[in-house]
């Protein structure tokens, strides 16, 4: 299969193909250009914009507190985190002291919105390399956290709980013991998903040694998340600038050095552990107080420019606001950790299958209203 | 590095460096155009600086000019600093590519050309990336107007 | 009609044979039989379907289908009746008549193939002396339809999909031929009901014992990627193909390859039971006397293989294409070779366990 027949009586042809903008690997409406001689790939361009809203020219019109919703239709996965991005930008940007008890709350729900979103990670991994039963068991468990969010802020996905100054309202009074059950849950599921997946034969042949990134690459093409980590490079935000109640957990850093599919996969299981061990240094000392300050109806930020990156559950996130002084931004940027992720895709995938290029994109988790926004 | 420290020391690379630090949580550099290719270069590979990690890059329509923001962090040092660059010229503006310094300059500046029509030279695959390829006008710049489609209050 | 036995329709035989004359009668009577055969198989495959969804939503803390009729045991019916009225759209610049074609020869292989086996004693359509060559010959003619569907269709990932079942079709067509061979070496004949008689003795997975146990191993992996099921659903392989060869076909033509997929695998899980596990007898004799039991064992068996095969579906990941043809190749091959001369050892020197 590796090398290609050359003769005179047959001739291998390079050939284009198109996958998506509807495909099933592409998690959404991602399009990629791919150039293949016969099974290997040559060449893959990724082709975006077919869900792009333009959220960073909408957030200009809008005010400060309507930007925190836009954020949630980015990576809808983690939408928790993203509302949180900005709300701690303007926090800052205003230098308000939001009670610990926020905090406290933000990085449990944060957390939460991590494990659920490797959860569903782990299920569509599964059914891209072809175990269609993985996705029924990490739906299982991510209905456990919906259920608690739906208790908590009325909405399972594009949750809304963050605002300028705080939270949206207190917790759900179940909150606490519904995370904890959850917690006793998952801990026993979790190494159902190595029996299930880590450790079958044929998955760890079809993972190892597979879209490899080398950590310089990785840094290079701004890699951050699972992503940067499986490669060796330490892009934790939450290590390397704590936010929220994250300085006052210990955890540790899931790191890997061999860089391939399967260390990315590892990586990931790996996060889920360490946000369990978070989420319960937190939960059984959560800080009585208000669950927000106030703000002004109108928030206007003073004329600067403002960033501020967060961990989401794909990687690095970013919110870059420019503001002159007005209650509208001047200009917002929203750094997206898939952008980036995606734009070695076409480094890494160079040279596998198609089945291996299936593989790696998976480990990379895109989202594509994330890169798209 | 300190941002002071920063400061003195790339001041010697290349003439007409501004720095501010006014209104913003990191040190800002105002490099001209023709200057930037080499400062860059010279960010990344010095020792001491060694800014390997380009984790944003934005374009910016300030009104009179048009401009990209560099936000460098050093993943060995870990401190993090701005770069900017700005030309008036709205209707080319161009700048050096920097995407044989970061590789992850070549899709956010691909983004950057789609929504502002900023070229950069010696970018290996400059096409639209999330517009179509007979799309004109540049959506993120102050002077975009669409009034079918967007809103304005 | 020499080698054709048609005497589970003894009766009706007789009957056609005294008002007609003969050559009208034995045709009019291989029809009768063909659409007997089509009726009760379009109806079995429809609940391998069912079947296959209940184990799949087993498999996965679901329910499964349980709205249409009893349980949910008229769902894939409904299922099909859709099918049935759906339009059948096609791509442009096609080529229209092999595109068409296609699926009739995967469907047409697969319901030929059925004829050969022995349900119980007296109940098989055509009970022709080389059975086994029959069935191999016939079940490659599938892998046809499949690449002139894949190549007609103008897709790329149909095309795609085409060229990897053949490969892959191609090469593990030796590995089921050889593995049936090994056990042919003890039965000393093809015909599938004098192999069946032998198994009296002890099923041949027991007469075979060592060399047979490789032999049913070897035979189940590559029949499961005979029948292009997963973990070798490369064929298919829906999140790097879409639906691989039958993308680009609707409504009933795509039924038929649906339902082709679910009779080969009963098919595969037939001849297993039949060469490996002793066709209609029965444990230890227990039912010999009601020779009408045998059906019951040998469906009893059939869907147990059958379901041993949903399990490896619902449970494994998918090979990637080098693998597969690693895995056939290097493995696979050698290791039957290997089987075949030990078997043959074993034969000679009367080692076969026998009651």
């Amino acid at each position: 299969m590796e090398t290609t027949t050359n003769n005179s009586n047959f001739k291998s042809e390079e050939y284009f193909i198109n996958m998506g903008p509807q495909h099933p690997a592409t998690h959404g409406v991602l399009r990629l250009l791919l150039t293949i001689d016969g099974e290997i790939i040559k060449k893959v361009e990724p082709d975006l914009g077919y869900i792009h809203r333009s959220i960073e020219k909408m957030c200009e019109r809008d005010s400060y507190q309507q930007i925190v919703h836009l954020t949630d239709r980015m990576d809808y996965l983690s939408s928790h985190i993203n509302n949180e991005a900005v709300c701690l930008t303007v926090e800052n940007a205003l230098q308000i002291e939001v009670p610990d008890r926020v905090k406290v709350i933000r990085t449990i729900i944060g957390e939460l919105t991590r494990i659920a979103s490797h959860c569903l990670w782990w299920g569509v991994m599964g059914m891209d390399v072809g175990a269609l039963t993985t996705y029924f068991y990490g739906f299982r468990d991510r209905e456990m956290i919906n259920d608690i969010f739906e208790e908590t802020c009325g909405a399972r996905l594009t949750m809304n709980y963050n605002i300028p100054g705080g939270l949206m309202f207190d917790i759900h009074p179940n909150f606490v013991k519904r995370v904890k059950d959850f917690i006793a849950h998952f801990k026993t599921k979790l190494p159902e998903y190595d029996t299930l997946l880590t450790g079958n034969v044929i998955f760890q042949k079809r993972t190892k040694g597979v879209g490899i990134l080398t950590k310089e690459d990785a840094i290079s093409f701004g890699a951050s998340g699972p992503v940067g980590r499986a490669s060796g490079y330490s892009c934790d935000v939450r290590k390397h600038h704590p936010y929220s109640a994250l300085d006052r957990v210990t955890f540790n850093e899931a790191l890997k050095t061999e860089g391939d599919t399967f260390a990315r996969y590892q990586v990931r299981i790996q996060e889920m552990w360490e946000s369990l061990s978070i989420i319960e240094q937190l939960i059984d000392n959560i800080p009585e107080g208000d669950y927000k300050v106030a703000t002004n109806a109108v928030i206007k930020l003073p004329k600067g420019e403002y960033y501020q990156k967060v961990e989401t559950a794909r990687g690095e996130l970013g919110v870059y606001i420019i503001s002159t002084g007005t209650k509208n931004p001047y200009r917002v940027k929203f750094r997206s950790p898939g952008f980036s992720n995606l734009s070695l895709l076409s480094h890494i995938a160079v040279g596998g299958k198609i089945g291996d290029l299936v593989a790696t994109m998976a480990t990379l988790d895109i989202v594509v209203p994330d890169i798209d926004r | 590095m300190t941002n002071e420290a920063i400061q003195t020391l790339v001041n010697s690379w290349v003439p007409d460096l501004e720095f501010t630090e006014e209104g913003s949580q990191f040190l800002n550099i105002n490099v001209q155009p023709e200057q930037l290719h080499h400062f860059m270069n010279q960010l990344k590979s010095n020792t001491e600086t060694q800014f390997d990690y380009l984790f944003c890059l934005s374009g910016v329509d300030w009104g009179k000019e048009l401009g990209v923001v560099y936000h460098l962090e050093s993943t060995v040092h870990r401190h993090i600093i701005v770069v900017k660059v700005k030309t008036e010229d709205r209707e080319n503006p161009t700048f050096d590519s920097v995407s044989d310094i970061w590789a992850t300059a070549e899709f956010h500046e691909r983004e950057v050309f789609d929504f502002f029509g900023i070229k950069f030279n010696n970018h290996p695959n400059l096409k639209n990336l999330f517009l179509t390829e007979d799309w004109e006008r540049f959506p993120l710049r102050k002077d975009f107007v669409d009034e079918v489609n967007m809103i304005i209050k | 009609m020499n080698h054709i036995s048609l005497s589970i329709t003894k009766n009706i035989h007789n009957w056609l044979f005294s008002i007609m004359p003969e050559g009208a009668a034995s045709i009019t009577e291989m029809v009768l039989i063909a659409l007997v055969y089509l009726a009760i198989f379009a109806v079995a495959g429809l609940y391998l379907v069912l079947l296959e969804r209940k184990v799949a939503a087993w498999f996965q803390l679901r329910l499964g289908p349980n709205r249409v009729g009893f349980k949910g045991l008229l769902q894939t019916m409904a299922d099909a009746l859709k099918l049935v009225s759906k339009e059948l759209t096609g791509t442009d610049r096609a080529d229209k008549f092999l595109y068409n074609l296609a699926p009739y020869f995967v469907i047409i292989s697969s319901l030929m193939a059925l004829a050969v086996f022995p349900f119980t004693k007296e109940f098989q359509a055509f009970d022709i002396n080389i059975g086994i060559f029959f069935l191999i010959a016939i079940s490659s003619i599938g892998v046809i339809g499949i690449l002139l569907g894949g190549w007609s269709s103008n897709n790329k990932f149909a095309l795609i999909g085409a060229m990897r079942s053949g490969v892959q079709t191609i090469s593990y067509e030796l590995s089921v031929g050889l593995s049936l061979l090994t056990m042919v070496l003890i039965t000393g004949s093809l015909q599938l009901s004098e192999i069946v008689e032998v198994q009296k003795n002890g099923w041949l997975i027991v007469q075979g014992h060592i060399p047979a146990v490789i032999a049913f191993m070897i035979y189940m992996i590559a029949g499961t990627a005979e029948t292009n099921r997963a973990p070798f659903d490369m064929v298919e392989a829906e999140s790097e193909l879409g639906a691989g060869f039958h993308t680009e076909y609707s409504g009933m033509k795509f039924a038929y390859f649906f339902l082709a997929e679910f009779i080969n695998m009963f098919i595969i899980a037939s001849i297993a039971t039949t060469i490996f596990f002793g066709g209609w007898l029965s444990p230890f004799g227990v039912t010999e006397s009601i020779p009408v039991l045998g059906v019951f064992w040998f469906l009893g068996k059939t869907l147990l293989i059958v379901f041993l095969m949903m399990w490896f579906r619902w449970t494994f990941p998918r090979l990637r294409i080098d693998q597969l043809l690693t895995l056939e190749w290097k493995y696979l091959l050698p290791l039957n070779l290997l089987n075949i001369v030990l078997m043959a050892l074993i034969v000679w020197l009367n080692l076969t366990i026998q009651f």
